[in-house]
């Protein structure tokens, strides 16, 4: 079924690692969006102000420690946001792995794209 | 408050399905269900569908990775293009008038879905390439995957590479700026430009819009315009759904494929051009 040629061997023990962690990430997402779901069924609001919207992660934190549905599920859509990250960050490992050197500068390179798009839109709100 | 999160979670599983075999983000499908269905303002239909994108993506990404389906180099050497594309697009906002924008691009949407009329009753329809040109060569962009429709496996080779980059950075930009998913652009790109068999286009596709759209997704997590009222339950219904359609897709007919997608590139289109000309439907 499978061809036997050694690319591509390395590269499915690549795909399987990613695909691996990848699922553990999407599962902790969805746990913490549930539990944040359930809360806001149980208690019938978000338990926040209308119209507050979480500005920082201190907030996000100060929210989460007071158990309140809004920052529950905000977080979960924070872990859901991290997966795709959480991927690039695995593949790089995973091509490093594979002394695919190319590939690693490449996954990196997308990696700090990344990463100054998350540092421009803390900072900048863009 | 029970009835909004029933609704939104079985929008959810069709998006995800949808998203999860053509490859495209499920914002066309949102968008109006929020704004016109449930009268919600623009604003959070668009960070619903940046939050829906992420959720295809992962969710159908796993059985992808898994089954081998997707292109694991072409999705990381192209990323580059799409991710610098959406910072540039973001910078653009305010400075670029968006109206020309969305008439190329809706012209580029219908040439697209001529061209896959073209593939669907060409006699060659589907014919795969496998000579690779020397920037696929270098990059060892070709692949192979195992159609569960077709019960063999499928070598191909990558072309036009330069020409794919440029669109994948101006489906980065469109993303950036005019806050759509660009998930049709990048099959597009890979499938009309590149040469690459629809299924691993659109699997690739899939692990891409997740990139892509977390590049500009803390930007709207801050901003206040994600509700998670509407899109935990969505999202939630959406990995669903991305696994059902992960696993539906691999054993469709690829002729099938373009059957759902070519009316949906055109109504796309159609929607883009209209708005370029002002007027929203």
């Amino acid at each position: 079924m499978k061809t036997s040629k050694p690319a591509t061997n390395e590269m499915q023990a690549v795909e399987q690692t990613i695909g691996k962690i990848l699922r553990w990430g999407v599962i902790v997402a969805a746990t913490i969006m549930i539990i944040g779901l359930l809360l806001y069924l149980m208690s019938g609001s978000l338990g926040v102000a209308t119209h507050y919207h979480v500005k920082n992660f201190f907030e996000l934190l100060q929210g989460l420690v007071t158990g309140k549905p809004y920052a529950v599920m905000m977080t979960g859509i924070f872990a859901l946001i991290l997966t795709p990250v959480l991927r690039v960050v695995v593949s790089i490992y995973s091509f490093y792995r594979e002394h695919d050197s190319l590939y690693m500068v490449i996954t990196s390179l997308v990696l700090v794209i990344l990463l100054t798009s998350f540092w421009l839109g803390i900072e900048f709100h863009l | 408050m029970l009835n909004s999160i029933v609704i939104m979670l079985g929008v959810g599983v069709l998006v995800g399905i949808l998203g999860a075999i053509l490859g495209i983000g499920g914002g066309m499908i949102i968008t109006p269900v929020l704004t016109l269905g449930m009268g919600l303002d623009i604003k959070y239909a668009i960070g619903a569908s940046l939050i829906a994108v992420i959720a295809t993506s992962s969710g159908a990404t796993i059985a992808y990775l898994r089954d081998n389906v997707l292109n694991l180099r072409v999705a990381m050497f192209l990323e580059i293009a799409t991710s610098v594309g959406a910072i540039v697009g973001a910078l653009l906002t305010g400075v670029l008038n968006p109206i020309f924008l969305y008439i190329l691009f809706g012209f580029l949407l219908f040439f697209s879905g001529a061209n896959m009329v073209r593939k669907l009753w060409g006699k060659n329809s589907d014919q795969i390439t496998h000579t690779d040109d020397k920037i696929a060569k270098d990059l060892r962009l070709n692949g192979s995957y195992y159609d569960k429709n077709l019960h063999k496996e499928i070598d191909y080779g990558v072309t036009n590479v330069p020409t794919g980059f440029g669109i994948m950075f101006g489906a980065g930009v469109a993303s950036g700026l005019l806050g759509i998913g660009s998930g049709a652009f990048k099959v597009i790109a890979m499938d009309t430009f590149m040469k690459m068999p629809l299924k691993p286009s659109s699997s690739t596709s899939n692990l891409m819009m997740g990139v892509t759209a977390a590049a500009s997704a803390t930007i709207y997590f801050f901003n206040g315009s994600i509700l998670p009222q509407i899109a935990v339950p969505l999202a939630l219904g959406i990995i669903v759904g991305a696994a059902i359609g992960s696993r539906v897709m691999q054993i469709m007919p690829t002729r099938l494929m373009r059957i759902i997608f070519i009316p949906i590139l055109l109504y796309l289109g159609l929607q883009m051009i209209l708005k370029g000309f002002g007027v929203t439907i």
